[in-house]
Parts: C-alpha cells; sequence; structure tokens
C-alpha cells in the first residue's frame, strides 16, 4: 500500500504556517494581481477612472499606517491627517524648491513623518484610549492652526503648488517612454503608486507577522500584561507611532505631488475621519483589509462628485437644487459606514472575505 | 483695568457653555464608560429644534428652551436606546468610532433640514447689554452664567438626594453590583444619555442666541468642549465646570489680548488655546486635575 502524503495544504512546520505566499492558489493570486497592476492602465487608459484608482493607493498607503498603529497596536489616533499634511508640505519643500528626485523627497517625507510621530508618542505612553483620542484630536487643530500661520512653507489659506516631480534619475514617471511607446502621467501615477502600496504592503506585513507584530498585538490586547511577559510596551508604542506617520507622511507626499496643489483644507477632521472609516470598513488589524477599505472608501468621494446629478436629491452647486450637498453627502456616508460595520460587521470587508474563504476551504462541510 | 474684567466676564460665560457640555460628557462617561462625540451633534440639534419652537411655532422663549431640551433628550435616549446599547461590552475603539459616526451623520441631517444659512433664533436677550459700576455686561452672557450655576446646582441636589440619583452614582462606581441591588441598568444609561443631550441644548441655544446667531458649524463648540472635560478629569462633574471655566478664560484672555501679546503666534491663536492648555496639564497630570487615577488589574 502506497504512503498517504499529507494534503499540500497542510501546515506542519511554524516557518511553513509564517509563508506568506505559502499555496498555489496564494501564488498565482499574487501572480494574477501584479499583471493586473502592470496591464491596467494601458486597458484604462481614462484619465477620470484612473485618477480615482490613483487617489485609492495614495489612500491605500496611507490606510496601512493607521492600521498598523490602531489595528494592531490599538492606539487610538485621530490625528492621522496632520502627519499626511506634514508629509505633503516636505515633498513641496524637498521635491519642489530644492528641486530633488522622487526617491529623495519621499525619504525625506517618511523621516519628518517619522520625526513628528515619534514627539507625539510619547503621549502615549502616559495615556490611553479616550485621552489619546482627544489628544491626538487636538493635534489636528494644532496641526491646521500651523498651516495657516507658517506662510513661508504652507502658503497659507491659499495653499502651495507641489512642484515634486516623480522622477528617479533619468527615468521621469510623469511622462513615460519605454520602447518608442508613450505613457502619460496618470499612467505613470498609477504604476508608481501602486507599486508603492505593494512595498510597504509586504514592509508592513512582514513587521505584523514577526516579533515586532507579535508585540504590537500584545500591547494592544492589554499593555500592563504585555509588559510583564517582557514586551517593552512603551518602545513599541512609540515605534508604532513612528513607521505610522513615516507611511502617512509618504501618502501625504504622494497626494501633493499628484495633486500638485495643496491647502489647509485637505487636512482636516474629515480626512482622519475618512481613514479611520476605511480601516474599519476593511477590516482593524489586516493590511489587506486596508488595501480593500481603500478601494472601496477612498474612490467612493471622487465617483459621487462625478455622478452627483445622478443621484436624487444632491445639489451639484451651491445653491443648486437638491436638498444635501456632495461635502455632506460624503460625511454622512463616511458616518454611516463606520456605524453599520462596528454594529454589524466589526471585522470588516476582510472579515467578509475570510469567511467565504472558509466556507469553501471546508465545502461541502459547514464547520 | 476695565478690559481685563471685560474678557474676563467673556470668558466666564464661554467656560460656562464648555461646562454644560463637558457636564454631559461626564455624566455619560460616569454611567457607561462611553466617550460621546456626537454631543456636538446633539448641541447642534438641539439648538436648531429651539429655533423651530421659538420662531416656526413662535412660543416663548422659555418654554421653547424648555420644549427643545425635552426633545433632544429624547433623541439622546433613543439614540443610546437603538445603537450604544448594542455596543455593550465592545472595546472603547469601537464606542468612539461609532459615537463619531453618529457626529458625521447628524451634521449633514442638520443642513439638510435647516440649511447652511445663519439663522437668527427669536429670544428677548439679544444684544442687549446692563451696565454694572463701569462694566458693560452681556445680558446674554448673564443669563448662560446663571442658568450653568442653577444646572451645577441642581446637579448635586440631583445626584445627593433623589434616588435615581444615587442609582446613577451607584451604576457608576460597579454597574454589577448595582444590577445585583435591583437598580436597571438601561434605565440610568438611557437617562444619562437624556440628561446630556438635554445640556447640550441648553448650551447651544445660549450660544446661538448671541451675536453669532445659529449656524451648523456651532456643533464645533462641543469638541472646543473635550480639553475642559480631559482638563478636568473625565470622571468628575465639579473637574467639568474647573476645567470649562479655565479653559474659557484662557481663550477670551488670549483672544481679549490677541493683538498686544499673542500677535508672535498668528491669528486666531485663540481657537487652539483649549488643546494646548489641555496637553501641557496631561503631561503633568495624565487623569486631569480632579480625575481618579484608575487602577488596572492584569
Amino acid at each position: 500500500m502506497a504512503t498517504t502524503k499529507p494534503h499540500r495544504n497542510l501546515v506542519r512546520t511554524y516557518a511553513q504556517d509564517l509563508r506568506l505566499f505559502g499555496t498555489p492558489t496564494k501564488r498565482a493570486g499574487l501572480a494574477a494581481m501584479l499583471i493586473v497592476l502592470l496591464v491596467l492602465p494601458t486597458i484604462v487608459q481614462d484619465d477620470f477612472w484612473l485618477s480615482v484608482l490613483i487617489y485609492s493607493g495614495v489612500t491605500a498607503i496611507g490606510a496601512i499606517g493607521l492600521n498598523l498603529l490602531t489595528g494592531y497596536c490599538g492606539q487610538i489616533s485621530l490625528g492621522h491627517a496632520f502627519f499626511i499634511g506634514a508629509g505633503a508640505y516636505c515633498a513641496a519643500l524637498v521635491g519642489g524648491d530644492l528641486n530633488l528626485p522622487l526617491p529623495l523627497w519621499l525619504l525625506a517625507s517618511a523621516a519628518v513623518g517619522a520625526v513628528l510621530g515619534g514627539l507625539i508618542g510619547p503621549f502615549a505612553l502616559r495615556l490611553r484610549g479616550h485621552y489619546l483620542a482627544i489628544v491626538t484630536l487636538g493635534l489636528i487643530f494644532i496641526g491646521e492652526h500651523l498651516w495657516r500661520n507658517l506662510t513661508w512653507l504652507t502658503g497659507g489659506n491659499n495653499g502651495t503648488s507641489v512642484l515634486a516631480q516623480p522622477t528617479i534619475g533619468p527615468v521621469d514617471l510623469g511622462a513615460l517612454e519605454l520602447a518608442g511607446e508613450n505613457y502619460s502621467r496618470n499612467q505613470g501615477y498609477f504604476w508608481l503608486v501602486w507599486a508603492l502600496v505593494a512595498i510597504l504592503a509586504l514592509l508592513t506585513k512582514n513587521i505584523a507577522r514577526t516579533r515586532p507584530g507579535r508585540a504590537l498585538c500584545a500591547v494592544r490586547d492589554h499593555d500592563q500584561a504585555a509588559e510583564v511577559i517582557g514586551v517593552r510596551a512603551g518602545r513599541y508604542k512609540i515605534g508604532a507611532f513612528m513607521v505610522s506617520s513615516a507611511i502617512a507622511s509618504m501618502a501625504g507626499a504622494l497626494f501633493g505631488s499628484y495633486q500638485q496643489h495643496v491647502s489647509p483644507d485637505d487636512w482636516t477632521l474629515l480626512l482622519s475621519i475618512q481613514y479611520i472609516a476605511i480601516i474599519i470598513v476593511g477590516g482593524l488589524g489586516t493590511i489587506f483589509g486596508s488595501i480593500l477599505g481603500a478601494i472601496f472608501v477612498g474612490a467612493l468621494p471622487a465617483l459621487i462628485d462625478e455622478y452627483s446629478s445622478a443621484i436624487p436629491g444632491v445639489a451639484t452647486e451651491a445653491g443648486g437644487d437638491g436638498f444635501i450637498s456632495v461635502f455632506a453627502l460624503n460625511q454622512a456616508i463616511f458616518g454611516l459606514l463606520i456605524v453599520l460595520f462596528l454594529v454589524f460587521e466589526p471585522r470588516g470587508l476582510a472579515g467578509i472575505w475570510f469567511r467565504v474563504k472558509a466556507y469553501f476551504k471546508a465545502w461541502p462541510f459547514s464547520y | 483695568m476695565s478690559t481685563f474684567l471685560t474678557n474676563v466676564f467673556a470668558g466666564l460665560a464661554l467656560g460656562s457653555t464648555y461646562a454644560l457640555v463637558a457636564m454631559g460628557f461626564v455624566v455619560i462617561y460616569k454611567s457607561t464608560g462611553v466617550i460621546n462625540f456626537a454631543q456636538g451633534g446633539l448641541l447642534a440639534l438641539g439648538a436648531y429644534l429651539g429655533y423651530f419652537f421659538a420662531n416656526n411655532l413662535a412660543l416663548a422663549f422659555g418654554v421653547a428652551i424648555l420644549l427643545a431640551c425635552a426633545a433632544a433628550a429624547v433623541v439622546g435616549a433613543s439614540v443610546e436606546r437603538m445603537i450604544l446599547r448594542r455596543m455593550v461590552g465592545q472595546p472603547p475603539f469601537a464606542v468612539i468610532m461609532i459615537t463619531i459616526g453618529l457626529l458625521f451623520v447628524l451634521e449633514p441631517l442638520i443642513t439638510a433640514i435647516w440649511g447652511f444659512d445663519n439663522l437668527p433664533i427669536d429670544n428677548p436677550w439679544n444684544i442687549r447689554t446692563v451696565e454694572v459700576g463701569g462694566l458693560v455686561l452681556g445680558v446674554r452672557d448673564l443669563w448662560t452664567i446663571g442658568i450653568t450655576a442653577a444646572v451645577v446646582v441642581g446637579f448635586f441636589l440631583f445626584f445627593r438626594y433623589t434616588s435615581f440619583g444615587l442609582a446613577m452614582r451607584a451604576t457608576a462606581f460597579d454597574p454589577e453590583a448595582a444590577l445585583a441591588q435591583g437598580i436597571s441598568a438601561r434605565r440610568v444609561y438611557a437617562v444619562s444619555w437624556a440628561i446630556a443631550a438635554a445640556l447640550a441644548t441648553l448650551a447651544g441655544i445660549t450660544l446661538a442666541a448671541g451675536p453669532a446667531g445659529l449656524s451648523p458649524s456651532i456643533s464645533f463648540i462641543a469638541l472646543a468642549a473635550f480639553p475642559a472635560m480631559i482638563l478636568g478629569g473625565m470622571d468628575s462633574a465639579a473637574g467639568a465646570v474647573l476645567g470649562g471655566l479655565i479653559i474659557g478664560l484662557a481663550e477670551a484672555l488670549t483672544r481679549g489680548y490677541q493683538d498686544e501679546l499673542f500677535s508672535w503666534a498668528g491669528s486666531n491663536v485663540s481657537v487652539i488655546v483649549p488643546y494646548v492648555l489641555m496637553i501641557l496639564i496631561l503631561l503633568i497630570r495624565p487623569y486631569g486635575l480632579l480625575g481618579t487615577k484608575d487602577v488596572r488589574r492584569i
């Protein structure tokens, strides 16, 4: 009798359990995603849809950062918009005024974000839960005051142009030319932004599945108990703040560089809430969920804006017909999404996905 | 000297408004352990209900205030009943986010009904002033301070001498022990939301009766009342009043001396004074001035 081999998906060692793309299905999924990433902008060439996808990608980067802090480490931050704004202004300074290439202004923004996050971090040591939420809320308002008054950097209320160019050495992603083929600015930005999403997702996934990630989860579940089993809770809290705000600043730098103009009105409480809605809708404590949520929620404002004339009751312009403005509708939808998901599906879209996956894994049995 | 006193008076009036909102926070926090970010939405809703009763139904101002408080209290209690009760036992993050979500639903709802325009609320205070010993005091500011003082006294009497006040204190202290004594936690939770909504309405109407009038941005005052609550300590009603007055005074004085002393910090620096003050005090006393340090078990 031939020896029966275990099922190929059976996990036998810890190293096997940690592997990111351990099964053929997962490897096929990775390949499919890469192909979509490379080919999509050549199929979808419409500027509107590309810009929606680019904004979703930028949002996904910011959401990955926030999910690391809130989903993994359990620190509530309403101040994410502050770090995103800081990143955008840093890109304007380093990429625009000093005219340095893409890797440098991106890294400079990340560094500024990390430093600012490190300054906020110590508050997380003394405060927890509710207190931290309100201190980071204060950060939004103090930040807004700074952005409106540091006119040499931010241009005050009128905003400033961000002339950071997406150039790496001789390659200009804003006007890409490959094998005699010209690609538009939007196509170049799509590849840039989504490649960065992939890199940062891999990076944070690696943080999350290794020792620091387990430490973060321990701190989230009970920081004092974590201290007792030997986790330096303080160090990990500050670290989570630094990494999270560094990623947020990179998102801000990309946002500014793509949009080419930013003003203090871009970094209000609503932006922070949008990010929180994203990680709740996507799924707290999952990297995959942040990206899913960013595509779902991040694309929403642009879609509502584009199709507002087709939605009944929405006023397309100030003083127009309809009882609710586009802005107010966005706000209401974010609010509703947060409430509905927390009440009915606290694990978010990722939770739904895991359930579907578990169902097919166990099929035809229901457990 | 008289500018200083005028500023102090303005600060006391503003601080009273903060104190009203912050007491609403504390009532909800003490009994249910939830920080209610939706308080600003309830405040705006209450103020607009006051506008509805005073202007559309042309009721007497006092009656309009009472009706608005009652209506807002019903809204507050039903929000608790329909949404927050499902969240009992969830981590604080989820509950905070629920209330933020509620705030973001309430605000567009209000603008959808009443619009963005600045509405003048019919009231007997308006911009009338009285002169006391060379100082010109706004009638509305006097009323705000008076109402807050009355509410503080009423609060004290309610919690000290009524059986329901005792029930609320017991639930805040230990929900399970209170349940074992036959106290209905559901009623306590619903009533605390109702009280908070009524307090927010009082704050909203007294604000809206001022020169600024009534506009949707009125709900932002509740965000500025957070520092007041944090400063005083989240679980202390006396702390909320103290914090409110300190924050109000600091803000009014910064605004009053903006040109002489604070021009280096940029225009409108008074708006962020509550937050800066809160952060500074939290660095020294992480549990606020009168809050209790919580003891945590592993």
